[in-house]
């Protein structure tokens, strides 16, 4: 029994919509008044009638998080996995005590650290030796913890140079590095991350795997919330996977990886307008992707080599000509590799128009991808504010075509990704009379 | 697992795993103790405020120097020379505002700064978890910062006027820390509901004004009518704005007893109230931000 360091019994989180809050995120006192107002007025009018009063008919409930059970043992790395709106990051608060469950309880043996996002509280006035100290004390570190450390975490996010600059004019880069250093050096007995191996380049992506890695290595338990499955998979050896709230499954982290991709397989043929799973402020929702070919044609599947047209249909709520709008998906292999984004910011189409209904449509020539069924997010940001952004939107399926115009299907054998190459041969002449004939 | 001997396990030793059990209404169980544990975030909080501000506006500290005394002048001016009341005995009626300002601008600092600090850390409270009391308990500190300047303005003008302090003025610390727990009360309360209703943010400059005038700052509390005294020492900053101006001007002040003890009560009465409500919406922060 004292091995077990998280034990979550019947753990729900019940969030309640009213229908002002759905307009907005928060309350204002006016609308309060005028809707205590209102409901005054019902309930009069209902007592008048001598129909029974309803309490609340104007709230909606909504259980984030509903009936989890779970264990998770010392010194274990467990990857937790579902959509948006899983209730992962709930999970997570609750266990951060950032809020509190509605129903059932968890008992949590030592310290937590909660990594929601790098630099929480970061504040950009300060100076990065400032920062450092604030961030340590917000995540929970003793003054005289982050003194001991500090020379570590300077060196970690290599910012040395630029310690006594305000961070505000640090690169994105420097800042997130500083920002993660100061996390990785925490030493709580159990660490919980979100999502924040999302950020910074590839290298120190790498370095923060492996520190995290390292802390699973030295007995501490790791809680990895990431989208990133390939992360999940080396970081993690198990795996809880959420739906719509509940735990559905849990075991090891391969099992409960494929037990998702296939899951998000057979949400993908769903009608996009009808996905609940999915964050942004709506400002415009897609409503339906369609796979096409040159002639603009709907497909069921492509061909490799194929030219193809991609289409997503959105719904929107305002029409702006000229909006600055990013659209972007992203392509995953069948065992959730990340192996391309496409949008329209790195082509440099970022001005869209908006209408009430349209499309953006994305070109694709000479489809380069081999035979197999890849899974595609869907995002869309108007003016740098998230719009629309679905996990798993839609799958592309792909055939085995002609791709180099041989004549010949090639086999997906050997990887994923076609390459438009070609092939010569040369000759290097023996040595010595290579200088002679290369003279011009 | 046994979840009722949980707070002093890890009360008592940090190197002992700490057991927390999360479930529905119980987070009041470790609270005062966490709110400890917490002391050095809410040191370094504090500490942040106060160096942003300044950082900031680079006329920051000759604003806050500014202020008072141009206060005191338009104070001084209106209703002392316009308006002609009477100053408290032989004090200079510049120094008797003076004398006021001093607890009033800490409290209303205090009280505007606590208010609305919830909201300018919501980044904070949506990811990490401390005690939420810690946040506008360390915007306070930055208000007091601001009294200490005030302070040594005081120092100025009293050596300017010629006015020795007497043993009264060992009793300043006393009615600092009696203003602080006025706005501390009322200030809890209005952080939390400024979190809920975010329009409520303009009605507490509005409070805020009228309490500025509602309080004997630009006059002394001897103005009002002896039989009207008691009623007027329900507002807690009346007790409050006496005991400075006895301690600084010595005895021609006078401080009203019965006045002082209401005040007290309803100082207390506003801290419990503060208190609790801020306590009871603390929960639900996280979900509302």
């Amino acid at each position: 029994m004292p091995d077990v360091v998280i034990g979550a019994e019947g753990l729900g989180k019940r969030y309640v919509i009213g229908h002002q809050a759905a307009a907005g995120r928060y309350v204002a006192l006016r609308d309060v008044l005028v809707q205590g107002g209102r409901a005054l007025w019902s309930k009069t009018r209902d007592l008048m009638r001598g129909n029974p009063i309803v309490e609340g008919d104007t709230r909606e409930e909504f259980w984030a998080l509903r009936d989890v059970s779970f264990e998770i043992r010392r010194g274990e790395a467990v990857g937790i996995i579902g959509r948006n709106g899983a209730g992962k990051s709930t999970l997570l608060k609750i266990l951060s005590r950032i809020t509190e469950p509605s129903a059932g309880r968890v008992t949590v043996r030592g310290r937590v650290a909660s990594l929601l996002e790098v630099g929480t509280g970061f504040h950009p006035e300060l100076t990065g030796r400032e920062n450092v100290y604030l961030n340590g004390a917000i995540l929970g570190m003793t003054r005289a913890e982050i003194r001991r450390k500090f020379d570590e975490i300077v060196a970690f996010a290599e910012v040395e140079r630029f310690l006594d600059t305000p961070v505000k004019r640090y690169s994105s880069g420097m800042y997130v590095r500083l920002a993660f250093a100061v996390a990785a050096h925490l030493e709580p007995e159990i660490l919980v991350v979100d999502e924040v191996l999302a950020v910074g380049d590839a290298a120190f992506q790498k370095k923060c795997l492996g520190k995290m890695g390292d802390v699973a290595g030295e007995g501490r338990t790791v809680l990895f919330v990431s989208h990133n499955l390939a992360a999940v998979q080396q970081l993690c050896r198990r795996g809880l996977l959420f739906s719509e709230g509940r735990l559905v499954s849990g075991g090891a982290i391969v099992d409960t990886v494929a037990g998702y991709l296939d899951a998000m397989r057979a949400l993908s043929r769903a009608d996009l307008s009808e996905r609940r799973d999915r964050k942004g402020s709506r400002r415009l929702t897609f409503t339906r992707v369609a796979v096409c070919d040159r002639s603009g044609a709907e497909i069921p599947r492509v061909l490799s080599g194929q030219d193809v047209l991609i289409r997503f249909y959105y719904e929107s709520r305002l029409e702006q000509p000229d909006s600055v709008v990013n659209v972007a998906f992203n392509v995953r292999s069948g065992q959730g590799y990340l192996l391309a984004n496409l949008n329209s910011i790195d082509t440099g189409q970022g001005l869209l128009d908006i209408h009430r209904r349209g499309y953006f449509e994305c070109r694709w020539p000479k489809f380069n991808l081999r035979s197999g069924t890849y899974d595609c997010a869907l995002f869309c940001s108007i003016h740098g504010e998230v719009a629309d952004w679905i996990q798993s939107a839609f799958v592309i399926t792909v055939e085995d075509g002609d791709y180099y115009n041989t004549g010949k299907l090639v086999d997906r054998q050997h990887g994923d990704i076609l390459v438009d190459h070609s092939w010569s041969a040369g000759d290097v002449p023996p040595q010595g009379s290579a200088a002679k004939g290369d003279d011009p | 697992m046994g979840a009722s001997g949980a707070p002093d396990a890890a009360a008592t030793s940090p190197r002992e795993e700490p057991v927390i059990v999360l479930e529905a209404g119980r987070t009041d169980r470790h609270y005062w103790m966490d709110l400890w544990r917490y002391r050095e975030l809410f040191l370094i909080l504090a500490w942040r405020d106060l160096s942003v501000r300044y950082k900031q506006t680079v006329i920051g500290v000759a604003w806050a120097v500014l202020r008072p005394l141009l206060t005191m002048l338009v104070f001084t001016v209106v209703f002392g020379r316009l308006a002609r009341l009477p100053a408290d005995g032989s004090a200079p009626y510049a120094l008797m505002v003076f004398a006021a300002m001093l607890p009033w601008s800490l409290f209303s600092t205090a009280l505007g700064d606590a208010s609305g600090s919830l909201v300018t850390n919501a980044n904070l409270i949506g990811k990490v978890y401390f005690p939420r009391l810690i946040v506008p308990a360390a915007a306070a500190v930055t208000a007091a910062a601001e009294f200490l300047v005030g302070l040594g303005i005081l120092v100025a003008l009293m050596a300017y006027y010629r006015v020795a302090p007497g043993w009264n003025l060992l009793l300043l610390p006393g009615f600092t820390l009696l203003a602080l727990l006025a706005s501390l009360g009322p200030g809890l309360w209005l952080t939390a509901l400024n979190v809920k209703y975010r329009d409520f943010r303009y009605v507490i400059p509005f409070i805020v004004q009228s309490g500025l005038y509602l309080s004997p700052v630009g006059f002394s509390s001897s103005v009002v009518p002896e039989r009207w005294r008691l009623l007027y020492s329900l507002n807690p900053m009346v007790g409050v704005i006496d005991g400075f101006r006895w301690c600084i001007l010595g005895g021609d002040s006078r401080i009203h007893g019965a006045g002082l003890a209401l005040g007290l009560a309803v100082t207390g009465f506003f801290l419990w109230l503060g208190i609790s409500r801020f306590r009871r919406m603390e929960r639900s922060f996280a979900d509302v931000m």
